[in-house]
């Protein structure tokens, strides 16, 4: 009995550890599962959210079309009045010889059928005639896309099965389209559309190209001003500049920048930029000016690392064979601090890219239908794009949405993969 | 003429470098030491133009806007502009600068079509001086240039003062940018608290932010009192910390002490990915995907859940700061000095013991900074809550509810067309104003604590 009763009483250390352990590792595995799932967590956020974009917006890189044989009739358009002419009038009587159901004296029916024209199929008709005016009086083949309601239907979006009166096209319409549909008249097709079109009220008609060239400028812009700023700065305050109270005000006004909310850039444009010397509102110019303030910080502090990676040995070599100072830097030091240099810039610039709040309030997000020639031109920029037609009411447009936001995605990854190519590539272990 | 202006000066910019170079050339040729190499020479004098008429250029074109509007407006019949608002004037001017541009809309009176017709006429003349100053100034400078050419001649030390004086303005152009920022938004601020007092500003519990049509309008006053904005705004940043604080952590210790090395280099950079998705995609992935969610998931429980709650746009945005925290976080807990996780492991604490026991607290600094730059940055995130959250300012804490932000509510009062001289405008430049002192407050102190951190283990 005592010899238990001692046993217990000389309990080891060691004991006590081991009678611990289950519950200490046990406490390590909850740790670590708790890690596990917030990486999950934010992995399947950044899932759904790729996702979510893809299953929405490939729809949008397709376009339904109509294609008719249209009988350019010379009674309705006239070669002298062109480019007036009663376009929609030959359309619309194209589409009833596919539709003997429709009665061609029923105004009411023949409206309802012709919606499933664009708006701009009979632009798209009159350039056409008006291009080569031989072709009145003959019978022309022509593809259009269909208007919104009846792409939504061509790609499962309008349900069938809602009331009629709840639906955006009646039954008549929907007989008209089956009727087409079975006589082959509708296609589905790529919608090169979305590339080389500019915006418009329309989804079907809507397009990037002023978007894509409205950011092209804006990025040239902002990088013609933010990269020779940027290194000129950097190597300023890595390589020459004396180490006083001057320098590291700049140093901590540089950073602070960096962490400035984007829209107060957006509210310096607007009253510098706009307000004060006149420039106009909504140009990628005055966008790229202020993204380029904005991503002049990024540049400094990346060139600034680069320079610092490049070993002092380098600087002595040149400095021993009677270099100056600036011949040193410049002949050998940035060129070998280039790659690194180069790849902050790119990572800049893709920010830049995503940026909208400041080109909101310098108003690139205005409706413009035809596409920016120079930085000078009114544009709207991709993001801003993005903006817009999420804030359309038209179904259409949340597809197109989501395609424009694959398009700005499909841009940042190439950007970043130049970048980590690069580095890779031309990075440099001393 | 603008581009012919240019092409001049770049004209210019090579003769003057070709003549330079070949007279510092003969000159060696002649059995004469130069002290500078020629080529120096040549940069010398092409800098001496390119600097000095490409300040003027870009001086000229920004003033002759201004200095053409100011004279065409001032040359005006006498009359014609008294007792007119600043807004008509602008339009006025607008419908004299497209009727010269050729856009004529009816009948605009004969004295608009003169004012029309000299302003083109200027125009043509500032553009025509442009070109002639730039001439002028590039040949006689090439001039100067040339006759500094000669044996003794310094040009490389020439060359490397230009050189340093555009470095040193290029590293001043960040502290220009911050005056440009502080002087902006301070200036209309000033011009809003004219209109609106501070106190009411700063105290008032009501904002709504609209302007009298007429001015025997009922309410016509609106309310410029941010509280109701500013806790709208502190509302949805304490939706997007609570939600990014425990994921980013934790995913940063998993990844900093349990995660294999292969698990971690795929990691990393993938949740690097959520860092560079821009926010208008996650703007819109709110309104898409997230705030439908919360909606139906409210309407299962029975709650009421506003269409644009803050909820929704303060968990996108808590996801958006995700890799934030946990670089900020990796960062901190790899700058631990290595004997401290010895020391613990070597006692026989587990990992789970050292990393909760030691290396957390050793970190806390450096996760605190890192924290408040992300508060920082969720308070002046725009696009999420411009997209997400609501425009009416509530004075509510209830995260189901829709509020607005500072940011929203600059965005929204700015979006359009907009003048300078109304309390909505003003409103907006306030609103940037204290956006810009509250966050830069936290990032001063936010980096000052990562800064003091690194140096206390470095």
């Amino acid at each position: 009995m005592t010899d238990i009763s001692s046993g217990s009483l000389l309990l080891t250390t060691t004991d006590k550890v081991r009678a611990s352990l289950a519950k200490r590792h046990r406490k390590q595995r909850i740790l670590q599962g708790f890690g596990i799932a917030a990486i999950s967590i934010a992995f399947l956020m950044l899932f759904i959210l790729l996702w979510s974009q893809i299953a929405t917006g490939y729809k949008a890189f397709m376009q339904t079309n109509i294609t008719l044989d249209i009988y350019v009739d010379p009674a309705e358009i006239n070669v002298d009045r062109l480019p007036r002419g009663d376009f929609d009038d030959v359309l619309t009587a194209a589409l009833l010889e596919k539709l003997p159901n429709v009665d061609a004296t029923d105004r009411a029916a023949v409206r309802e059928a012709s919606g499933i024209f664009s708006n701009g199929a009979q632009f798209d008709l009159r350039d056409r005639i008006v291009e080569d005016p031989s072709l009145i009086g003959q019978t022309i083949n022509m593809r259009m896309p269909v208007s919104d309601p009846y792409d939504q239907l061509y790609k499962e979006l309008l349900d069938r099965e809602t009331p009629e009166e709840l639906r955006r096209l009646n039954d008549l319409q929907i007989a008209n389209y089956d009727q087409l549909l079975d006589a082959g008249a509708i296609t589905s097709k790529l919608n090169t559309g979305l590339i080389t079109n500019a915006d418009s009220r329309f989804p079907e008609l809507a397009g990037l190209k002023g978007a894509l060239l409205g950011s092209f400028w804006a990025l040239l812009v902002c990088f013609l001003i933010a990269f020779p700023l940027g290194i000129g700065a950097a190597v300023y305050l890595e390589e020459f500049a004396p180490k006083n109270k001057i320098s590291d005000f700049i140093e901590v006004n540089i950073n602070n920048l960096a962490a400035v909310p984007s829209v107060v850039f957006g509210l310096l444009a607007l009253s510098v930029f706009i307000g004060l010397f006149g420039l106009p509102r909504s140009v990628p110019f005055v966008g790229g000016l202020t993204l380029a303030l904005m991503t002049m910080p990024t540049i400094i502090i990346a060139t600034r690392a680069a320079l610092k990676a490049v070993p002092p040995s380098i600087r002595e070599a040149a400095l021993g064979v009677g270099a100056s100072k600036q011949q040193v830097v410049f002949g050998h030091v940035v060129p070998l601090a280039m790659p690194g240099i180069l790849t902050g810039t790119i990572i800049g610039l893709a920010q830049a890219l995503g940026e909208t709040a400041p080109l909101l309030l310098i108003g690139m997000n205005a409706f413009i239908t035809s596409a920016p020639g120079s930085p000078f031109d009114s544009a709207t920029a991709l993001p801003t794009q993005i903006f817009i037609w999420a804030d359309s009411p038209e179904r259409g447009f949340v597809s197109r949405t989501s395609a424009a936001i694959l398009v700005l995605l499909t841009f940042l990854i190439m950007m970043n993969a130049i970048a980590i190519y690069l580095r890779s590539k031309f990075e440099r272990k001393w | 003429m603008t581009t012919l202006a240019f092409a001049i000066l770049l004209a210019a910019c090579m003769v003057a470098y070709a003549l330079n170079r070949r007279a510092a050339t003969g000159i060696r040729d002649g059995g004469q030491r130069l002290h500078s190499v020629s080529g120096y020479h040549g940069l010398f004098a092409l800098l001496m133009i390119l600097v000095p008429v490409l300040v003027v250029i870009l001086f000229w074109l920004a003033l002759q806007g201004a200095v053409v509007n100011t004279l065409i407006m001032s040359s005006l019949p006498d009359g014609t502009l008294d007792g007119l608002g600043a807004g008509q004037v602008d339009l006025i001017l607008a419908e004299i600068q497209s009727i010269s541009s050729g856009r004529v809309f009816g009948d605009p009176e004969p004295w608009k079509t003169a004012a029309a017709e000299r302003f083109s006429g200027m125009l043509q003349t500032a553009s025509l001086g442009l070109v002639l100053v730039t001439a002028l100034l590039s040949l006689g400078i090439m001039f100067f240039a040339r006759g500094k050419v000669s044996a003794e001649f310094r040009a490389r030390q020439g060359v490397e003062k230009i050189v340093s004086g555009l470095m040193i303005f290029c590293s001043v152009v960040a502290i220009f940018t911050t005056i440009g920022i502080v002087a902006s938004l301070a200036f209309e601020t000033i011009k809003f608290l004219r209109l609106v007092p501070l106190t009411e500003f700063l105290f008032g519990t009501s904002w709504e932010p609209q302007i009298p049509i007429r001015a025997d309008q009922i309410a016509s006053t609106g309310a410029f009192g941010w509280i109701p904005v500013i806790v709208g705004t502190i509302v949805i940043t304490i939706v997007a910390i609570v939600i990014a604080i425990p994921i980013g952590l934790l995913s940063a210790i998993y990844l900093n002490e349990f995660a294999p090395k292969t698990v971690r280099s795929v990691c990393k950079p993938v949740l690097e990915v959520l860092a560079g998705v821009p926010t208008v995609v996650y703007g819109f992935f709110a309104i898409l995907v997230v705030a439908p969610a919360i909606r139906s998931l409210g309407a299962q429980l029975g709650i009421p859940v506003a269409p644009n709650t803050a909820l929704a746009a303060g968990g996108v945005m808590g996801i958006m700061l995700v890799p934030f925290i946990s670089s900020f976080a990796d960062d901190a807990l790899s700058a631990v000095p290595r004997a401290l996780r010895d020391g613990a492991l070597a006692l026989g604490a587990t990992r789970a013991e050292t990393v909760m026991n030691v290396l957390f607290p050793a970190a806390i600094p450096g996760i605190v900074g890192g924290v408040l730059l992300a508060v920082s940055r969720a308070i002046g995130e725009t696009m999420i809550v411009v997209m997400a959250a609501g425009l009416m300012a509530n004075l509510t804490l209830n995260p189901l509810e829709s509020v607005t932000t500072v940011t929203v509510q600059i965005v929204t009062l700015l979006i359009g067309d907009t003048s300078f001289d109304n309390p909505k405008t003003l409103a907006a430049f306030a609103l940037g104003m204290m956006l810009f002192i509250v966050t830069l407050i936290i990032n001063i102190f936010a980096l000052r604590i990562v800064r003091k951190y690194r140096e206390a283990y470095d």
